[in-house]
């Protein structure tokens, strides 16, 4: 029963914070740009519109497809711990994480290919080389951290900071972590995978209403895995409120970035991932090894 | 159009969508160049909701602008039919309401809502940013009355729209490879 009450509470502070935070976020962009920008509440109105209209389906591969995305997100969310609020206490295992995190990735890239539209290939396909791309980085740095705690726990890995802050002990992974997660996030210059001037929004151009309003709760539940792993992880121990106030920072810290920067091509980002990332993720697991740890 | 009765469901998809309407532009006459303005820092679409949108699938408003030449006019019969309902559309300059400087071209058709049921037109040559977020602001008010049934229209009068394309265009056979 208390399991049910966490999981629902995991979920319902992944769909309002989300949401929320995605117009904060289309808000502080329009700032900088001298517009007024959208109300905090525009994401909200979004997804609901797009769940209101009659949308087209592309047969039973593309509606599995959607719905194994965001159920596959839905569940890795459940087991992400936010702060001191973990749904399945020993069970939040980074590789079980990792692991679950995929199945949405991949039910999104069948669906999207389900559609049979050549853009919508081509932004699968972009968006896998480019998970290729971070992740091989971004695992690195973790696993140097996992060694250095003997634990793969997120929440032990959050507890085990009673000192100082993983990002302070390992500065290198940490910067290493956080360039992964604006491409995870698909903020700019890593928004390669769904570049609308060029392929048409890739995965999502054959997506109508329900459809894409499903699709826009994936992203916003999936954000909420990706910033609050990293927040976990390198942020110190934090509970309920600390960890919202600093996925909020980190969130919007991301948004700024990439509000100022323009679009890699896909070999550019694989390239720029594959030298910089890596090398500094070699070299922060050298560190660890040698004891060299803040 | 006989007023339809709307439900309390469909009265509140009416609220939501009146306030996020996203828009596939078909710029290919010269009102286009408006579009710019009113998008970025002077006079901010975003802030009522509005956007630009990349494909059909996603778009609420189809956004005509200037005049259409019989080539185009298939293209945007097309892209019509592959939005989602509900739809609106928008014609943007006196081109697409009776030619225009090309009532007389042999390329060009005159009126566009003899071929697409059309909610709301902006007159002028060009008009500017000013009379589009007029016009957007309008096309809330009508959707959030229900009066915007453009999309209701062509589901009813369909023969009527289809005989005027097909004289206009003559028929195409599609040959679909992948079907068959």
């Amino acid at each position: 029963m208390m399991t049910i009450i966490r999981v629902a509470a995991v979920l319902l502070t992944g769909f309002f914070v989300g949401l929320t935070l995605e117009g904060v976020s289309r808000k502080i962009i329009a700032r900088i740009q001298r517009r007024y920008g959208p109300p905090w509440y525009q994401n909200f109105i979004d997804v609901f519109k797009a769940l209101s209209k009659n949308g087209i389906t592309h047969g039973w591969i593309f509606d599995f497809g959607i719905l194994m995305a965001l159920g596959g997100v839905i569940a890795t969310l459940a087991f992400v711990p936010l702060g001191d609020l973990v749904a399945f206490p020993g069970l939040d295992n980074l590789f079980i994480i990792v692991y679950l995190f995929a199945v949405g990735a991949l039910g999104m890239a069948m669906g999207m290919v389900g559609s049979g539209n050549p853009n919508s290939s081509i932004g699968v396909a972009r968006a896998l080389t480019q998970m290729l791309g971070y992740e091989i980085p971004y695992m690195i740095s973790v696993s140097a951290v996992m060694y250095y705690y003997k634990t793969a726990s997120v929440s032990e890995l959050m507890l085990s900071q009673q000192d100082s802050w993983t990002l302070l002990k390992m500065p290198l992974g940490g910067i290493v972590a956080f360039i992964s997660l604006l491409g995870m996030l698909g903020k700019k210059p890593f928004d390669t995978p769904i570049a609308p001037a060029e392929i048409a929004s890739g995965p999502m151009v054959e997506l109508s209403a329900k459809y894409m309003g499903l699709l826009m709760l994936m992203h916003t539940f999936s954000i909420f895995v990706e910033i609050g792993l990293f927040v976990d992880i390198f942020l110190g121990i934090s509970n309920y409120w600390t960890f919202l106030i600093k996925f909020t920072v980190i969130w919007i810290l991301a948004t700024l970035i990439s509000s100022v920067l323009p679009r890699f091509r896909i070999e550019q980002v694989v390239k720029f991932y594959w030298k910089v990332p890596l090398g500094l993720a070699f070299l922060q697991a050298l560190f660890v090894l040698l004891g060299w740890v803040f | 159009m006989a007023n339809h009765e709307r439900n309390i469901w469909e009265k509140i998809a009416d609220q939501l969508r009146s306030k996020s309407l996203w828009m596939l532009h078909y710029c290919t006459g010269c009102g286009a160049i408006e579009l710019p303005p009113s998008m970025t820092s002077r006079f901010d679409m975003e802030r009522f909701g509005m956007g630009p949108m990349a494909t059909p699938r996603q778009a609420d408003i189809l956004f005509i602008t200037g005049y259409l030449s019989a080539k185009t006019l298939r293209r945007v019969i097309y892209t019509y039919e592959q939005m989602p309902e509900p739809k609106y559309v928008i014609g943007f300059g006196s081109c697409t309401l009776n030619g225009g400087i090309y009532y007389d071209s042999y390329a060009t058709i005159n009126r566009l809502d003899y071929y697409i049921p059309v909610d709301l037109y902006i007159a002028g040559c060009m008009p500017r940013p000013e009379a589009l977020l007029e016009a957007f602001n309008e096309l809330m008010k009508m959707i959030r009355k229900g009066e915007a049934n453009g999309w209701k229209q062509y589901k009813e009068n369909y023969d009527w729209y289809k005989n005027n394309q097909i004289r206009s265009l003559g028929e195409v056979l599609v040959h679909d490879e992948f079907h068959e």
